[in-house]
């Protein structure tokens, strides 16, 4: 079985900013459990002496030349934003009161 | 003069011909799909956006080349065509699925929507999928499931099940789909319908929302194997706009899939049969006319033999280590400050916090699911464990396929380990929807092309079972041969498609359903 604490959810979640609700803690506890039991499977095989493959079909020096393309417009690359001031993506306070 | 209703069952290859003739303009095409969207969609709910009027414009631009006699106008010019919602389009919104991306409309087109534009082919709209492509059954979309033209209480697969339930029901005569690990091959199996992942790098990503990086490939759904083949001839190539874009130029996948239809096309060929993916585990009609096909193809003059993988057994386990990995890195961008919702949290807060209760709203149960099992599979102290050995496996499941392919030309399995299962059924135990992805994971990992195809009805269910041939990397117009190949015997003894076979939906008409 594998050690997945309800703590150690919360703190995954914290790391990918997600607020979870308690329920979804305790449920995410279970499953995230039986995934990782399933899952650790790939250690019997994954020994010492064979090589990692990061990507299935490697391409080495993908570079393209060194001028301006096309890019958006200032306009274009706001308009998806939920908030915008000034030319800007607007955002609320970075640091909180205790920071 | 034809009906809007032969017009609809005309696969996309034929259409292309009557249009080209001018026997039918692409408006009258373009409004028959449309017209059946209308009558259809209800039920199915195959599209998450119907571009009709747009739709219509371009038919009308097309008829008007054609009748000035422009000598520009692509083979499939003026041919209607679905995109699956992960797809970046200028002119439809594009949420692949999720709440958090409701109503996005993208400043750019992906480069294979660019060149289906190019190509003169007509989007009718985008097509529903489950949440970042991230399921086998589309009942994770955050705009509710798809549902089987077979049968309207089963799935139609995922990720990709609105693309093959809107050909599969005649709502468009192709689409396009993305295959991370099986979300083309698994809902085609399901449907009845064709569905190809390219090799890895030989379709543009660009302008696709990436589930996982490494695995993720664009791709063709059709209801012919040639129809699949004449969208990946367009879609394909390279695009320095991708930086994992092969270089190579392809050979014409249509005149592969017509090879395939010749006499003594598969004479000599070799096909391995995978011994880890066969038999224990697999529903009883899907072994029998899998097996049943084996004979066939044999029958055509192909060898059959068997061959071992035996790493392939770890597939999943290391599929569900590297896709949460790479989506949890994937989906960081979806931060409350560029694009997409922001959820502000009752007296506001800092930006951090607004970012969580974002996601916290945006995201539904799976993609939550696996950031969190993706995160933690990254965390220090796991990631040699998990991440690393993950990469091992990949790099074993590559040597069998090496292997393999030092010995045939080809790889069979069935596309699925069993047919359609009904709405509901493995929703809420994530373990057993990710073993649906058994036979069509190891491709991804490995980089290599498969084509999934329908070889007849399972007998305890009526329902449609598939075919997956997988090839060496870059041999891609080999599947089409062969596919075509096992299509034309097949749809001999069928006297017809499979499709041909399914069910008539019911049509809503303006007074209700009848």
């Amino acid at each position: 079985m594998s050690e997945i604490s309800a703590e150690q959810v919360a703190h995954l979640a914290h790391l990918a900013r997600i607020e979870l609700s308690p329920e979804e803690i305790e449920s995410l506890t279970a499953e995230l459990g039986s995934i990782v039991d399933n899952v650790a499977k790939v250690t019997e095989v994954a020994t010492p002496d064979v090589p990692a493959t990061s990507h299935p079909i490697p391409l080495v020096n993908v570079f393209r030349p060194d001028v301006v393309g096309e890019t958006l417009s200032q306009e274009q690359a706001l308009r998806g934003a939920p908030e915008h001031a000034d030319g800007r993506f607007r955002v609320s306070a970075i640091l909180g009161e205790e920071q | 003069m034809s009906t809007a209703n032969d017009l609809i069952h005309l696969p996309a290859a034929d259409l292309a011909e009557r249009l080209a003739s001018g026997d039918v303009s692409s408006v009258e095409a373009t409004q028959a799909h449309l017209d059946r969207i209308e009558a259809v969609d209800g039920d199915v709910h195959a599209y998450l956006h119907v571009a009709a009027d747009a739709a219509l414009e371009r038919a009308a631009e097309v008829d008007r080349l054609r009748a000035e006699g422009d000598a520009g106008l692509g083979p499939l010019a003026g041919v209607p065509v679905a995109i699956k919602d992960v797809l970046c389009t200028l002119d439809m919104p594009s949420t692949a699925g999720s709440r958090i991306l409701e109503g996005w409309v993208p400043p750019y087109d992906a480069t294979v929507v660019r060149k289906l534009r190019e190509a003169h082919l007509i989007p009718l709209g985008k097509t529903n999928m489950d949440e970042f492509a991230m399921g086998s059954s589309t009942e994770h979309s955050a705009y509710g499931p798809t549902r089987n033209p077979w049968d309207l209480d089963r799935i139609p697969g995922g990720s990709g099940g609105g693309s093959a339930a809107a050909v599969a029901a005649f709502e468009a005569p192709f689409a396009l789909g993305s295959d991370t690990g099986g979300s083309i091959r698994q809902p085609a199996a399901v449907t009845g319908s064709v569905g190809v992942k390219p090799t890895y790098g030989g379709v543009s990503r660009y302008g696709a929302i990436a589930l996982a990086s490494s695995l993720d490939q664009v791709g063709p759904v059709s209801r012919t194997v040639l129809d699949s083949a004449l969208l990946h001839d367009v879609i394909g190539g390279h695009d320095p706009r991708d930086s994992t874009s092969i270089p190579d130029t392809w050979p014409s996948m249509a005149d592969a899939a017509r090879a395939g239809r010749r006499e003594g096309a598969l004479d000599g060929m070799r096909i391995g049969v995978v011994k880890q993916l066969n038999g224990e585990g697999f529903q009883a009609g899907v072994t029998q006319r899998f097996t049943e096909a084996l004979t066939m193809l044999e029958g055509a003059g192909a060898e059959i033999v068997e061959v071992d993988a035996p790493h392939f057994e770890y597939a999943i386990a290391a599929y569900y280590l590297i896709l949460p990995a790479e989506a949890s890195s994937n989906l960081a961008k979806f931060d409350s400050v560029r694009f997409g919702l922001r959820v502000n949290p009752a007296g506001g807060g800092t930006v951090e916090q607004v970012m969580a209760a974002t996601r916290e709203a945006g995201f539904g149960p799976e993609v939550k699911r696996r950031i969190i099992l993706g995160t933690y599979a990254l965390s220090a102290g796991y990631y040699d464990a998990y991440y690393g050995s993950a990469q091992k496996v990949r790099t074993l499941i590559q040597r069998d396929f090496d292997a393999a392919f030092g010995r045939v030309d080809v790889l069979v399995t069935p596309s699925a380990p069993t047919t359609a299962f009904r709405l509901g059924e493995k929703l809420d135990d994530p373990m057993a929807m990710y073993l649906n992805d058994l036979t069509t994971i190891p491709a991804n990992l490995a980089g290599v092309p498969g084509i999934g195809l329908p070889i007849g009805l399972a007998p305890e269910d009526g329902l449609p079972v598939g075919i997956q041939f997988m090839a060496p990397a870059r041999a891609d117009a080999r599947l089409y041969t062969v596919g075509a190949a096992l299509e034309g015997i097949l749809e001999d003894r069928w006297g017809g498609p499979l499709l041909s076979q399914a069910p008539e939906l019911a049509v809503a008409t303006a007074g209700g359903t009848n």
